[in-house]
């Protein structure tokens, strides 16, 4: 199975660190990959966007209305890169509950793609907020079953190996806890 | 047998430095930019992981030198390649002209990375027309692993005729990521034998005439060199009225968008690998078989040009196809629909800005600029090319041109006024881009007495690209110790006798500086500052811990947002409900900067 999968946040979030574990893990799990990245004067705090493309494709870019998810790092993403969507395609994005609330109305919240999710405050209840983007990666690929949750730890210890155990632990627990969307109250 | 079999995901930078090393390059040399930066530190990597003794990797000053290094490398014999971005190629223009004229003996790649968007660059300008200008066989890859596999073919296509070969991606092929089947490493073997003939080598223009003469005669044989020749790409099932011709990234967009559209058997498609010289078979049998011809390429119409049949052939000089901007598969799916005469759901991106870059928290340059600002406050401020352009966020920057401009425009801006109405003239410029391309402006700016200040923003890096290093820093890309050049002494060397070294962070001792320098140019010509700060990004935990100060906003902020608009770092966040600015304790690196910034003396 294809799937076309959007990740965007600004320069500094990671998105190019989220959409290699994500290319490598499907690469482990014996599928083709493809990806487009953002590099340059944009990953100075601009918006940075990649692009991921698993299965049989020859172009390196999604062309708007095509893509099975978009993962926003950051909420200001959402209305900037949504009209990539499929019709049936899903957002996960990093929303503080705070904003939530306060924005209740605003039309975006209602579309029906879209799924909030408050990153920041997961990582920061487990004193791990370097890891952010990890528990938004785990729940994005429950949503959109891309790869499997088993091949994303493998890689990530893979990619942390020479950086010690506290470090594998804590990227393991994010991408699980995001997987499983547990939330602690804190 | 090391990596048989094994899949790798390379990006396409990545693919192009492993193509150089599975096929025996000697020589490998580069200035960075984006889009191309990363293929030299692949190749870098290679050389240490693989224990590669015979190749010579290495940063040059600029795109012009490292042209030549890599050229008579291979006029001695070996393998070699430069890699730079397409405005590098402007640079490097002079050596290109003429080697295309003299020839090689080992394979010789040009690698110039274009970037239609732009994305990261001040033109849109297509290598390919340099390379039909110069008379050099161009080769233009699809995706990284065909830029790989393009790396072994133009070695072989250079040393058949003896030319110099242009490989030409683009953005989406430097920085897609593929995963491709890697093959085994070839070390070079070639030992350096430069055979003299001054007839050749050294040629004088009586000899010129001679040469160019034979460069055309290999220009006709490579338009019909098999390898290189354009592929159809779906079954040959006769001769449809239609044909898509495509090259370059273009090519991966419209195979899948065939696909979709259910064309595969209903439209001709073929793909160029050589969009010049063009297989002269391919065009003569093309321009036959079908009624319509579509090209889709980047950025110019190279190929179309060269089908030269109005009547039959569309594309960017036609009008058909949008001559500015990148062309998405989205605006590429529209235009084959069109011409296919089908329907498609292709829509575009509604346009909603973006957030736009910002210098870094911290950054040494966003405190020069403040500096520059106060002590100049109606001045004119030429500024270059690199992180800093972003000063312009900060109405420090008035003209960005090209590297090595800001000194010549505030030349330029001196000489134009007259001594009543001249306003201060500060240029800045990054330490790299004063090595690359800033010294014979500061040396024309001694002799002409300009009026002018130039502050070298001197962060130890060549920082926008990913923090290479400059001819300052005495370290190669390998990581080894090599001679440094002093940024001050050059400049003295420039017959500059005003030159001080000041830090940035201090905000009054700077602005003292730069008055005094102002006053002082208006005199003597010339007044050279160097604003010596490490980049952010290259300071160690510990060197971050030791000049981090705690800073806090007092309660007698009263969300003025001078900060914010005058200083614009990222950690000063201005909250609009309670009216006043806060200090994002996430982000602030304790510079300490901004605390000399607040008018009211709220930030301590």
């Amino acid at each position: 199975m294809n799937y076309q999968i959007v990740i965007s946040g600004i320069g500094g979030q990671g998105v190019l660190f989220v959409t290699r574990v994500l290319a490598q893990a499907c690469m482990d799990d014996n599928k083709r990959v493809l990806t487009s990245e953002t590099h340059g004067m944009a990953q100075r705090g601009g918006t940075v966007i990649s692009h991921l493309k698993v299965g049989t494709f020859a172009s390196p870019l999604i062309r708007p209305g095509n893509a099975d998810l978009l993962l926003a790092l950051k909420q200001e993403n959402y209305p900037q890169h949504r009209g990539f969507l499929k019709p049936d395609g899903k957002a996960l994005v990093n929303c503080r509950d705070l904003d939530l609330n306060l924005n209740a109305e605003k039309s975006e919240l209602t579309k029906p793609d879209y799924i909030s999710m408050d990153g920041q405050k997961m990582a920061e209840a487990d004193n791990n907020l370097r890891s952010f983007n990890l528990y938004m990666l785990g729940r994005a690929i429950r949503l959109v079953p891309v790869c499997s949750l088993e091949k994303v730890k493998a890689r990530i210890e893979k990619i942390f190996s020479s950086k010690g155990e506290v470090v594998i632990e804590k990227a393991l627990l994010a991408v699980e806890t995001g997987y499983y969307y547990i939330r602690k109250e804190g | 047998m090391r990596n048989k079999n094994k899949r790798s995901l390379l990006l396409g930078n990545e693919a192009l430095a492993r193509g150089l090393c599975e096929n025996g390059c000697q020589m490998a040399t580069a200035y960075p930019g984006t889009p191309a930066s990363e293929i030299l530190p692949a190749v870098a990597a290679h050389k240490r992981s693989e224990g590669l003794e015979s190749l010579h990797v290495q940063w040059a000053i600029n795109e012009k030198v490292a042209f030549e290094i890599a050229y008579t490398a291979s006029i001695a014999g070996l393998r070699s390649a430069v890699a730079m971005k397409q405005v590098g190629l402007n640079v490097a223009s002079d050596p290109f002209m003429s080697g295309a004229y003299l020839g090689v003996k080992g394979g010789f790649l040009v690698i110039s990375a274009d970037d239609p968007g732009p994305h990261s660059s001040q033109t849109e300008q297509d290598s390919r027309l340099y390379a039909m200008s110069a008379k050099v066989p161009v080769l233009d890859p699809d995706s990284p692993e065909q830029a790989r596999e393009m790396v072994g073919m133009g070695f072989r296509l250079s040393e058949s005729f003896e030319i110099p070969v242009m490989v030409r991606p683009t953005t989406r092929v430097c920085h897609a990521r593929q995963d491709l089947a890697l093959k085994e490493i070839s070390p070079g073997k070639v030992e350096a034998n430069f055979e003299k003939n001054p007839g050749r080598w050294a040629a004088t223009p009586k000899f010129r005439l001679q040469l160019h003469k034979e460069l055309e005669a290999k220009l006709g044989e490579i338009a019909s060199w098999a390898e290189t020749a354009p592929l159809r790409l779906n079954p040959d099932s006769g001769s449809p009225e239609r044909a898509i011709v495509v090259s370059g990234v273009s090519c991966a967009h419209a195979r899948d968008i065939m696909t979709d559209l259910g064309l595969t058997d209903k439209v001709a498609l073929y793909q160029v690998l050589q969009p010049y010289p063009l297989h002269t078979a391919f065009m003569t049998d093309i321009l036959e078989r079908h009624t319509e011809i579509l090209v889709l390429e980047e950025t110019r119409g190279v190929i179309e040009m060269q089908l030269a049949r109005r009547d039959k052939v569309r594309g960017k000089e036609s009008g058909h196809v949008p001559q500015t901007g990148e062309l998405l598969p989205e605006i590429i799916e529209t235009i084959i629909a069109d011409f296919a005469g089908v329907n498609s759901s292709a829509c575009m991106l509604e346009p909603v800005p973006g957030r736009r870059p910002t210098l870094c928290p911290g950054c040494p340059h966003r405190a020069s600029f403040f500096a520059i600002k106060k002590a100049a406050p109606r001045g004119i401020y030429t500024s270059d090319i690199g992180c800093y352009t972003l000063g312009m966020n900060l109405m420090a920057v008035d003209t960005v041109l090209c590297m090595g401009a800001a000194i010549s425009q505030a030349a330029g801006f001196a000489h134009a006024y007259s001594d009543e109405k001249r306003p201060p003239i500060v240029a800045t410029i990054g330490d790299s881009t004063f090595f690359h391309a800033g010294i014979p402006p500061l040396i024309d700016a001694k002799v002409q007495r300009a009026p002018i200040v130039v502050v070298i923003l001197d962060n130890r890096t060549t920082a926008m690209t990913g923090n290479q290093p400059t001819p300052a820093t005495g370290v190669d890309i390998l990581g080894c110790e090599v001679n440094s050049v002093d940024i001050e002494m050059l400049v003295r060397g420039c017959g500059i006798n005003h030159c001080r070294t000041v830090d940035p962070m201090d905000t009054k001792g700077f602005i003292k500086e730069l008055k005094e320098a102002m006053l002082l140019s208006k005199i003597e010509g010339p007044c050279v500052m160097i604003s010596r700060s490490p980049c952010v990004l290259n300071l160690s935990r510990q060197e971050q811990a030791d000049q981090y100060k705690k800073i806090r906003v007092t309660d007698d902020c009263d969300g003025c947002g001078y900060c914010v608009s005058h200083f614009e770092c990222p950690a000063l966040v201005l909250d609009s409900e309670n009216q006043r600015v806060d200090i994002d304790v996430s982000l602030c690196t304790g510079c300490g900067v901004c605390v000399s910034v607040c008018p009211k003396g709220s930030i301590v």
